[in-house]
């Protein structure tokens, strides 16, 4: 009744080829927009803005990276956390050569260093494909993180091997470092993923975009019908690994505020993979869903036991949260192997006929 | 699942992020306590956090809780991952935490830089950044009873004991991670000092259990010595290697992360000689590890697998650990008056501990361990450290207390902090008299 | 052309100098490298054995091995005989065949590869919960001795020196050249093994000659969890039982690669080649990267393999077809 296009008349070339073409959809990106600009920051505790929003973002954005690869181009990666290492050293990098650089710009070279990289370890792809070709990226994956220790260079011969964020000025105002406010590293994280992800729905539609799915789709198939492969896989994993990197930047400066090896290690690549997952190979939506399931759902087991006095220890939450995580990625596999983003295309369905199902 | 359960979780959400409990009630004492019951080091996690829970319990049982205020432990599981352990904070900070125990070089370097501006001390009891002892640089960090650093200059002492260390060869096999590689500085500083030959054997996370390479190099390199930073599964492996290639054991010292029961027992007999580095007490015979196990053990009170467990080596480390926080949340109850204290009281009760032999005697912790002694400029109390023998079924206490060489490390120290703070001019220090 | 020269010595001449120099250590090296091969390989064959038949992709194997370890010895510690708590575990890793198979695999029939193979990571997390909950996380030591193995050691003295060799080790070749000779026999003289070889070739002839496909997973599910219970005790034997092993079971992945996703004999083949060649090259070539190349050195191995040969050693070749 309410979600209906009916009455919704395209009449140039421009609306019919709009992102979000029904207008409802156009009320509700801008609804969630706002939610997310003015009301989160205005209502939302420090906790719920540090702890669960701006991990939230920052596994979005590595998601849509991965997404990317693997749901649009079809190439499957387990590397995704070294990508994230390469960018958030580059930008660390960067930032303590050109300290005066603005760091937001320092942020979006980083993803180009991450994307160089991800071409290099994308080249066997060429020759690879699927399950050999996952296996090949943890080739990337182990290769990265032991350039990690063993660069010195790399974390400027910090005796302890981390990277530590140097205070970084926006507008007079400090958006990295401890100084930074939960809300200001929020809305400036929020705004790089909001930016970036119209950025890949615009890609993604594109002559680029669809040569991606050509390829995802049969390979052979689009190499015959002009499509080169060379161009299009590298160039996914160009794109995805760009964002992946500017992930990975945004994860150390705006949130943990130092790393080390192990915050890009293997389990991370992991984590981002089941995002994909769970929220839908080839959605950009998806991504979104997924990374606030994944990363929502320990958060909350985690807090059960003392919102309810329970006394059981956080260890068995944890435990228990690994478990039910993984029933839930076998459920989701067997039910429904597109994940919540088709859940949500359903539900957006059933919402057209609503509350009148068998009117058409 | 459908639009509804997803509304439904959005409700919890947002329930949860508007209604988390902010104060906690009138007279308790707040400590959150960073465990890792799970993951690659739960071994040594899970003993520790025993050790730690069960000696606030015990004042709770005991004494009605520290100058009558009851203490609130809450743990957080951090599965010794830094992003976890960072959630932990921000999920716990807001409860009125007096103090952090990070129990992970990374989640302390992650913490550092947030200590001063929530105004809550970060204690990482002999881990961490080792230039956190200079008190002036970090004045929301401590590392009693002492750093890394120290520690190793403690064991090359023993070394020099026992046979010399000038041109000798000393192998050092380490976790190649922050915390591994933390004392490769003040290593290479002193083999020029000191005049003896280093030799580096990284082991990487993954190969934790796979160590026959490095210990063939071993073989073939022929060191006098070997001295190891390791953790977790790392430890028995190594002690097995070396049991395998005929290294005499007695000439392999852990530090104090790689001499624990829980390495050990695994190893038995086999591991018979192993030298180890430590700092707390073994065994159960303290009247203060019994009076927890009267006062909370036997009351079915604890989380330790068998009653045996308790007096351990991590054992005893996580409740020494508990006993420098009760002292020091003491003295800043005597300073403020009030039951109830806040982190910055508790950074003025850490930096005015005063923990010596007779006060230890009064805890019932007599010889359990050095004495301990802040000040404004001290944040580590250049404590000492003793070995340890593993004697195929138990540890044994075979050295005194080994001094550090403070006039060598405490320079070093100071240099690494100025580095630490050159990069980040929004660092605050303070001045000491 | 002077620096050249000496980096081409001390990367191509100067390792080999040293093997030359200390022979019997050169001999330690490989037979360490040929004992950790052999545990790769035990791995290696219970991925190979699964992917054969029902073309999964098993990425739980890692944990299995874990697991079936943590059962037998957690068994013995609630003071179960050994040899009853291993009978047991064979039995709770044969009922834990029946239930993936069951509950997983039969609701995934005919999905893409990529998709068994997340099934099984969510396989992973569940076993790495339910194994940590039950079982808890601290490190157990393997009752090596009261299965009757010995845990001495014997010195061979040759070239002027001495090689060790740990009888556990020398357990485990026998042990895996044992299991591969059954497996083997088992492939081609019973039934079942037979059957299994027809799965594995075409699911549908299979099917319409009258096979049933769910009895078969189970069998191969049943026999990588008896491999995988296997790995557990030799590599328990070694270090300790607990979770971290878990990441070492990745390295069979390159593994896989080398010997190609459905050969037996290349399972073997690529363990001994990642193993041994890994030990040479930590050993020999290590110190100039400053050490711990052993963490990349299987995949990278196999990733420059792959850019040659696709298919694997003894992979079929495939040829795609629009």
């Amino acid at each position: 009744m309410l979600y209906r296009e009916a009455g919704q008349f395209k009449t140039t070339y421009a609306d019919d080829q709009a992102l979000l073409p029904i207008a409802q959809d156009r009320i509700g990106l801008l609804l969630i927009l706002i939610v997310a600009f003015v009301a989160m920051p205005m209502f939302a505790s420090e906790f719920f803005l540090s702890s669960i929003m701006i991990p939230f973002l920052v596994f979005s954005l590595a998601a849509i990276g991965l997404n990317i690869l693997m749901g649009f181009a079809g190439q499957l990666s387990l590397g995704t956390g070294a990508f994230m290492g390469v960018g958030a050293y580059s930008c660390y990098k960067m930032t303590t050569i050109f300290p005066d650089l603005n760091i937001l710009i320092v942020l979006l070279l980083s993803g180009l260093f991450s994307a160089a990289i991800g071409v290099v370890f994308g080249l066997p792809s060429l020759r690879i494909k699927g399950l050999y070709l996952a296996i090949t990226t943890l080739a990337a994956q182990f290769f990265l993180e032991w350039c990690f220790i063993r660069i010195e260079w790399l974390y400027n011969y910090n005796d302890s091997g981390a990277i530590e964020v140097p205070q970084r000025m926006l507008f007079g105002l400090a958006i990295t470092g401890p100084h930074a406010t939960p809300i200001t590293r929020y809305l400036v994280i929020l705004s790089v993923v909001a930016v970036m992800t119209l950025v890949a729905a615009n890609v993604l539609r594109g002559r680029i975009g669809r040569s991606w799915m050509m390829i995802r789709d049969m390979d052979i198939a689009a190499e015959l019908m002009g499509i080169r492969p060379l161009f299009s896989k590298l160039s996914a994993f160009a794109f995805s690994s760009y964002y992946c990197g500017v992930a990975g930047a945004l994860m150390v400066f705006f949130w943990l505020g130092s790393a080390e090896v192990e915050s890009f290690d293997i389990n991370h690549s992991f984590l981002i993979l089941f995002m994909v997952i769970i929220g839908g190979m080839g959605s950009l939506t998806g991504c979104f869903m997924g990374a606030a399931f994944i990363w929502v759902l320990p958060v909350i087991l985690r807090a059960i036991p003392t919102a309810f006095e329970l006394d059981i220890l956080a260890a068995t939450m944890e435990h228990i949260s690994s478990i039910v995580i993984g029933v839930l990625i076998i459920f989701f596999l067997i039910v429904e192997p597109h994940g919540l983003a088709r859940l949500w295309r359903v539900g957006k369905e059933k919402l057209r006929t609503w509350p009148f199902p068998y009117a058409n | 699942m459908n639009i509804k359960k997803l509304g439904a979780i959005a409700v919890a959400l947002a329930t949860f992020g508007v209604g988390m409990p902010v104060a906690q009630a009138e007279d308790t004492l707040f400590i959150p306590s960073l465990t890792y019951r799970t993951g690659p080091f739960a071994g040594g996690g899970i003993p520790f956090a025993d050790g730690f829970a069960d000696y606030f319990n015990m004042l709770n049982e005991r004494d009605g809780g520290i100058g009558g205020a009851k203490v609130v432990v809450e743990e957080c599981e951090t599965a010794y991952n830094t992003q976890k352990g960072v959630e932990c904070y921000e999920a716990t900070k807001g409860k009125g935490a007096l103090v952090y125990n990070p129990l992970s070089t990374g989640i302390t370097l992650a913490l550092i830089p947030k200590a001063p501006v929530d105004e809550i001390p970060v204690f990482s009891m002999g881990y961490g950044l080792s230039a956190a002892a200079i008190g002036e640089k970090f004045p929301w960090t401590f590392v009693y009873p002492t750093t890394y650093w120290n520690q190793l200059s403690s064991i090359l002492k023993y070394i020099d004991a026992n046979g010399g260390v000038k041109d000798k060869k000393i192998g050092f096999i380490y976790l190649d991670v922050g915390y591994g590689k933390e004392p490769l500085p003040l290593l290479e500083n002193l083999s020029e000092s000191m005049g003896f030959e280093v030799a580096k054997y990284p082991v990487g996370v993954k190969e934790m259990q796979n160590q026959s390479a490095q210990w063939l190099n071993v073989r073939k390199d022929r060191p006098d010595w070997m001295i190891m930073w390791g953790w977790g599964a790392m430890n028995p492996t190594a002690v097995k290697e070396a049991a395998k290639i005929r290294y005499p054991l007695d000439r392999f010292i852990g530090n104090w992360w790689a001499g624990s029961h829980n390495d050990l027992n695994s190893v038995g007999k086999s591991g018979k000689g192993y030298l180890a580095a430590n700092f707390s007490g073994i065994g159960q015979e303290y009247p203060a590890v019994q009076d927890i196990i009267t006062h909370v053990v036997d009351k079915g009170n604890s989380k330790v697998a068998s009653k045996d467990d308790v007096g351990n080596v991590l054992y005893n480390r996580g409740m020494y650990n508990a006993v420098v926080l009760a002292e020091a949340i003491m003295v800043a109850q005597a300073k403020t008056g009030t039951k109830s204290i806040t982190g910055a009281d508790m950074r003025y009760g850490l930096e005015n501990i005063n923990l010596d032999d007779a006060r230890l005697k009064e805890l019932g912790l007599e010889g359990f361990t050095g004495a301990l002694k802040g000040s404004c400029a001290d944040h580590e109390g250049a404590g000492s450290v003793f070995l340890q023998q593993w004697t195929g079924d138990d540890w044994e206490k075979v050295s005194d207390l080994i001094e550090p060489m403070n006039d060598v490390v405490r320079p070093l120290l100071e240099e690494a902090a100025d580095k630490y703070v050159s990069d980040k001019p929004d660092f605050k220090g303070q001045a000491c008299g | 052309m002077e620096g050249l020269l000496t980096g081409l010595d001390t990367f191509l001449i100067a390792p080999f100098r040293d093997m030359a120099s200390l022979p019997d250590f050169l001999l330690q090296v490989v037979w360490e490298g040929f004992v950790s091969g052999i545990l790769y390989a035990l791995i290696a064959l219970g991925f190979v054995l699964i992917y054969k038949a029902s073309a999964v992709f098993n990425f739980a194997q890692g944990i299995m091995v874990v697991f079936s370890a943590l059962v037998l010895v957690s068994l013995f510690d609630l003071g179960v005989p050994a040899w009853l708590a291993l009978i047991i575990t064979i039995g709770v890793m044969g009922l834990l065949a029946l239930t993936i198979e069951r509950v997983v695999l039969r609701k995934l029939v005919n999905q893409h590869e990529a998709i068994l193979l997340m099934a099984t990571i969510g396989l992973t997390l569940v076993l790495k919960g339910a194994g940590q909950l039950v079982f808890g996380g601290e490190p157990k030591s393997m009752i090596t001795e009261e299965l009757g193995l010995s845990t001495g050691s014997t010195d061979w003295e040759v070239f002027g020196g001495f090689v060790i060799f740990q009888h556990i080790d020398i357990a485990a070749a026998v042990i895996a050249i044992i299991m591969v000779a059954a497996l083997a026999l088992f492939f081609s003289r019973t039934r079942i093994g037979r059957a299994l070889r027809a799965v594995a070739d075409d699911h549908q002839a299979a099917l319409s000659v009258g096979i049933s496909l769910n009895q078969i997973w189970a069998i191969v599910w049943f026999a990588s969890g008896i491999v995988a219970l296997v790995t557990g005790i030799m590599w328990g034997a070694r270090s300790d039982v607990s979770f971290a092993l878990e990441i070492i079971a990745l390295k069979a992945l390159a593994v896989l690669i080398l010997g190609g996703f459905t050969s037996v004999p290349g399972a073997i083949v690529g363990g001994l080649i990642v193993g041994i060649g890994e030990k040479l090259f930590e050993v020999y070539w290590g110190p100039m990267f400053g050490g711990g190349v052993e963490a990349w050195f299987a995949y990278v191995l196999a990733l420059i393999f792959l850019l040659f040969r696709p298919q694997g050693m003894f992979g079929e070749r495939h040829i795609e077809r629009v």
